[in-house]
């Protein structure tokens, strides 16, 4: 069966919906967004500092939805920034995850660097945060991969991913955040 | 020198950076996608400012939220005042962050441990 997104979507993540999106992630979708779950996790009654934790993670990974999707993916839709994305809370906590296109040849390199950052104790996160940080070559788009070590160091839990082929050309690849309490 | 004053934004923070008084404050919510092209402008100010900076400048940062984008300037921010500080001026930092936020408090020691000014760690009671 060919690969959906929709589906993928629907699918994706076991638990009570927060908040579910499919489309053009924009700076407003993005800035919408996290008005919309902040205001529903303190309606909520959850504690400030999970709010936080669920906060910080979003504003990274829709971010990183905003500065890597690809611009018209042949065959699957046309125009800038598509993604998907959606929050869930279950018994282990607040679990995200994001979906984007993304080319075949960057698949390994996305797989190296969150096998790198899971293989990393607590510790040695925080020190290669403070490095990347520190480093003049790091760009402000995050080309250092500050914003996925910034998850881990937050969360403190290992990167959940899954790469769907899609053709020759493209896949689909999703990253799930654990946000635990 | 102009100070500058601008407006907190749901995505960026309030700014208040005076020359006179040499009170620089910045405050709120730290999340643009493009972070360069909000703290450009504010890291030229410091640039100018330390031709002439005031005996004391006291730097105010409050901040709930800041993207990792954001950080990187952040830091660029500290490097200028740094220049201040190793000029023999007097800078002290003072990093606010609320009561159990360890992360904000973990973040402000990050930078005072790559940058050579004082810092104060001042924890805001919720």
């Amino acid at each position: 069966m060919a690969f959906n997104v929709n589906e993928w979507l629907t699918n994706i993540l076991k638990g009570d919906v927060v908040y579910s999106y499919v489309g053009q992630v924009s700076s407003d979708l993005i800035t919408q967004a996290l008005d919309e779950i902040e205001y529903k996790l303190e309606q909520d009654g959850v504690n400030p500092k999970m709010i936080r934790k669920v906060y910080n993670v979003l504003i990274e990974c829709l971010q990183n939805l905003f500065h890597h999707s690809l611009k018209d993916v042949e065959g699957v839709y046309e125009g800038d920034r598509f993604g998907a994305f959606k929050v869930v809370v279950n018994d282990t906590g607040y679990v995200v995850a994001t979906g984007n296109y993304v080319k075949n040849e960057i698949v390994q390199v996305l797989k190296d660097r969150i096998e790198q950052i899971n293989s990393l104790s607590r510790e040695e996160i925080k020190s290669l945060y403070k490095m990347i940080l520190n480093n003049e070559e790091f760009s402000a788009k995050g080309g250092g991969g500050l914003g996925m070590i910034d998850i881990a160091k937050r969360t403190g839990s290992r990167l959940g991913y899954e790469f769907h082929q899609i053709d020759k050309k493209y896949s689909f690849y999703n990253l799930n955040i654990y946000i635990s309490s | 020198m102009e100070p500058i004053s601008i407006e907190g934004t749901p995505k960026t923070p309030t700014v208040n950076f005076d020359a006179e008084s040499g009170k620089i404050e910045v405050k709120g919510r730290s999340i643009p996608e493009n972070s360069i092209e909000f703290y450009k402008p504010l890291v030229d100010w410091l640039e100018a400012y330390a031709g002439s900076p005031a005996s004391l400048t006291e730097v105010n940062v409050q901040l709930e939220y800041f993207n990792t984008s954001s950080s990187k300037c952040i830091l660029d921010v500290f490097k200028k005042l740094e220049v201040i500080f190793k000029s023999g001026n007097e800078v002290v930092i003072n990093w606010y962050y609320e009561e159990d936020d360890e992360d904000m408090l973990e973040a402000g020691e990050d930078y005072q441990s790559i940058i050579r000014i004082p810092f104060k760690m001042i924890e805001i009671e919720e």
